[in-house]
């Protein structure tokens, strides 16, 4: 087995093992889509029009909740010191992670989007289009996610300014994403912005590795 | 695979505290040397700094193999099996699933014998949460040689081991330099390997 | 290169920038005194009547406040890549100035918006870019604030501000994509007239060197601070 698929398996495996941190990112997405409805009223006609834009900003925050701990875990136990004098460049690391959130966060979060879409009477071919713009979108969260995580990893108390970190880089996602889902709606087809979504998710995954190393490489060295 | 290793004016500041300066040293294949010092006199620092984690403010450390003489920081990294205060172990893993881990990770096979040779070769399935701090160092210890790197760099390797284990230690060091590696360990016990020792 | 690494010297940045404050300041104060005597001076636009003024408050306030950030981000290029002593005091110094530079844009926005609107808030494609350019001010600044170890907050924040300013022009393309699918209005449309142009230049080069005199003034301090507290450290009286 590759250096690269042993480490995304065993983050994979952690991730299980440990309570599920998917389990906490879905439970926290459906109660999510569950207050909102509560704060804004049973009108399902306005619901199927906030859907989008609800769900998807539910499923960012979702996933943020396991990103604090996405390098925090192997630095402070040591492990980030023996993965980092491996053969596997550092990069190549944090793609292994990001990867291995996304299997357990992103990826539960998108399978259970359509059941919650229902509940926001979202008809059957924006429900599908979600579906797919969550699919394409959440890898850009964990990989933007990553160099929020890598950056605080030295924190106690990261996770309080991850989101502050983060949640402005992630404006193209959701504004793509939802937007995708709106387009449909109104009958513009969502084509267009999925291949926005695409694009913004590409670069995310394909650039993020290099800021989360060179993040990594600086609190090793403290 | 390495035949020497030479520190030449190495200088490490940390935070606004010099902790050593103008330091060489030489190793060589076969060779171990030790570092003493007070607590928080550097030694932890100086390991992470041949690890390349560290830069140094001044100075260098050349690296000489078969076929090249290198500085390189990250290439030197790929030659160290390190041995930290922290064990890295994670506590849902069991003992096997954590050896495999890192046996792969370092592109070599887990082998189980590395485990009997631990004295943890009954211990294989059970989590690393049931382990107890001797047994948690013998894993490491383990780890440490499937990794098969040259050179190994062990802060406090005697710590929160029993006198068995300190000997199996002492056992590992003495045939690791046999085979031609190169040791450097913070400790405050003396290795008893006859070689040299650095104080800070 | 050299010569900008001569001044990476405290001492001589202190030397020069002391030398060259009181031009700033009197430059500074020049550029407002005109910029504003020609802006109020100016006649009432048909459309907006006296509000138009607002612009030569607003307008340049956007503009210093997306260039604090280009300037932090070049100011953290030369701490990560050549290692540039105080290029890293430089970037924080930077920081603050700009989140006031934008909250400014904002509200200045938002008052000139009211007439338009209706609402003082629109959610104009421009005015929310630079709400998103005001949170990347406060996580950059929050992160300097909460890592310990000032050299490694110092490379973290670098970071952080190189990839904020690749991230701003992909926010600002997907804002006005967004403003286009749901139909939104926008402030500034079309050209401007030739008789505001000169006041607005005016005022944009007295905001400009409103930023570098702050900015410097801010860096100084920062200087003066540290040799502060190493006497301290000394125990000196």
């Amino acid at each position: 087995m590759s250096p690269f698929a042993t480490l995304l398996l065993r983050d994979v495996k952690l991730a299980a093992r440990s309570g599920g941190s998917a389990a906490l990112a879905l439970s926290f997405f459906a109660l999510v889509a569950t207050l909102m409805p509560l704060g804004i009223g049973a009108d399902l006609r306005l619901l199927a029009r906030v859907a989008a834009g609800v769900l998807w900003v539910g499923a960012v925050l979702a996933a943020l909740l396991s990103l604090d701990r996405l390098f925090q875990g192997d630095y402070e136990d040591g492990s980030l010191d023996l993965i980092a004098l491996a053969p596997l460049p550092l990069e190549l690391t944090a793609l292994a992670k990001i990867a291995a959130h996304w299997f357990s966060t992103g990826l539960p979060l998108t399978l259970l989007s359509p059941l919650l879409a229902l509940m926001f009477n979202l008809p059957p071919t924006p429900t599908l289009v979600l579906f797919f713009s969550l699919l394409i979108g959440t890898p850009a969260v964990s990989a933007i996610g990553a160099i929020g995580a890598s950056l605080t990893l030295s924190l106690k108390r990261g996770g309080l300014i991850l989101p502050l970190l983060i949640l402005p880089l992630l404006a193209p996602a959701v504004i793509f994403g939802a937007g995708a889902v709106s387009a449909t709606m109104d009958g513009l087809g969502g084509q267009g912005a999925l291949e926005l979504l695409a694009a913004f998710s590409a670069a995310a995954v394909l650039l993020s590795p290099f800021a989360a190393a060179a993040s990594v490489r600086l609190n090793l060295g403290g | 695979m390495i035949s020497s290793l030479t520190a030449e004016n190495l200088a490490c500041v940390r935070g606004d505290k010099r902790l050593f300066e103008s330091l060489s040293f030489r190793v060589r294949a076969g060779q171990a040397l030790a570092v003493e010092g007070a607590n928080g006199a550097g030694k932890t620092s100086l390991l992470r700094l041949l690890a390349g984690f560290l830069s140094p403010v001044a100075g260098r450390v050349l690296v000489k193999t078969a076929s090249r003489e290198s500085d390189d920081a990250e290439e030197r990294g790929r030659l160290v099996g390190w041995l930290g205060h922290l064990d890295g172990l994670k506590p849902q893993l069991t003992v096997l699933e954590q050896l495999s881990f890192f046996a792969r990770l370092y592109g070599r096979h887990a082998d189980p014998a590395a485990l009997e040779t631990v004295g943890l070769g009954r211990q294989a399935d059970l989590p690393c949460r049931y382990l107890s701090a001797g047994q948690r160092r013998r894993l490491a210890l383990a780890r440490l040689l499937t990794s098969q790197r040259p050179l190994w760099l062990l802060d406090e390797p005697f710590a929160a081991l029993d006198a068995a284990g300190q000997r199996l230690v002492a056992q590992l060091m003495l045939r690791h330099c046999g085979e031609g590696g190169i040791i450097i360990a913070a400790t405050h016990d003396p290795l008893g390997l006859g070689n040299e020792s650095l104080k800070l | 290169m050299n010569w900008l690494f001569r001044y990476a010297n405290p001492h001589e940045f202190m030397r020069l920038s002391g030398a060259i404050l009181p031009f700033m300041v009197i430059a500074t104060a020049l550029a407002f005194a005109v910029g504003l005597y020609l802006g109020f001076s100016v006649p009432p636009d048909y459309q907006q009547g006296t509000t138009v003024t607002l612009m030569f408050i607003h307008v340049p306030a956007d503009v210093v406040a997306e260039m604090a950030y280009g300037v932090m981000a070049v100011c953290s290029l030369f701490s990560l890549v050549w290692r540039h002593p105080l290029s890293d005091t430089a970037a924080r110094a930077a920081a603050p100035l700009g989140a006031i530079f934008t909250a400014l844009g904002i509200v200045t926005g938002a008052l000139w918006g009211k007439p338009m609107w209706g609402t003082y808030w629109a959610w104009d494609p421009r005015l929310t870019s630079f709400l998103l350019l005001l949170f990347l001010y406060f996580g950059y600044m929050a992160l300097w604030n909460a890592i310990e170890d000032e050299t490694r907050a110092a490379r973290a924040a670098a970071i952080l501000a190189l990839v904020g300013v690749v991230n701003i022009p992909i926010i600002k393309f997907s804002v006005d994509w967004w403003n286009t699918l749901h139909q939104g209005e926008s402030i500034v449309s079309g050209k401007i007239a030739p008789v505001y142009l000169a006041p607005l230049l005016i005022m944009m080069l007295a905001y400009v060197l409103l930023f570098f005199t702050l900015w410097m003034v801010r860096i100084r301090t920062a200087i003066l601070e540290r040799r502060a507290t190493a006497l301290m450290q000394r125990g000196a009286p």
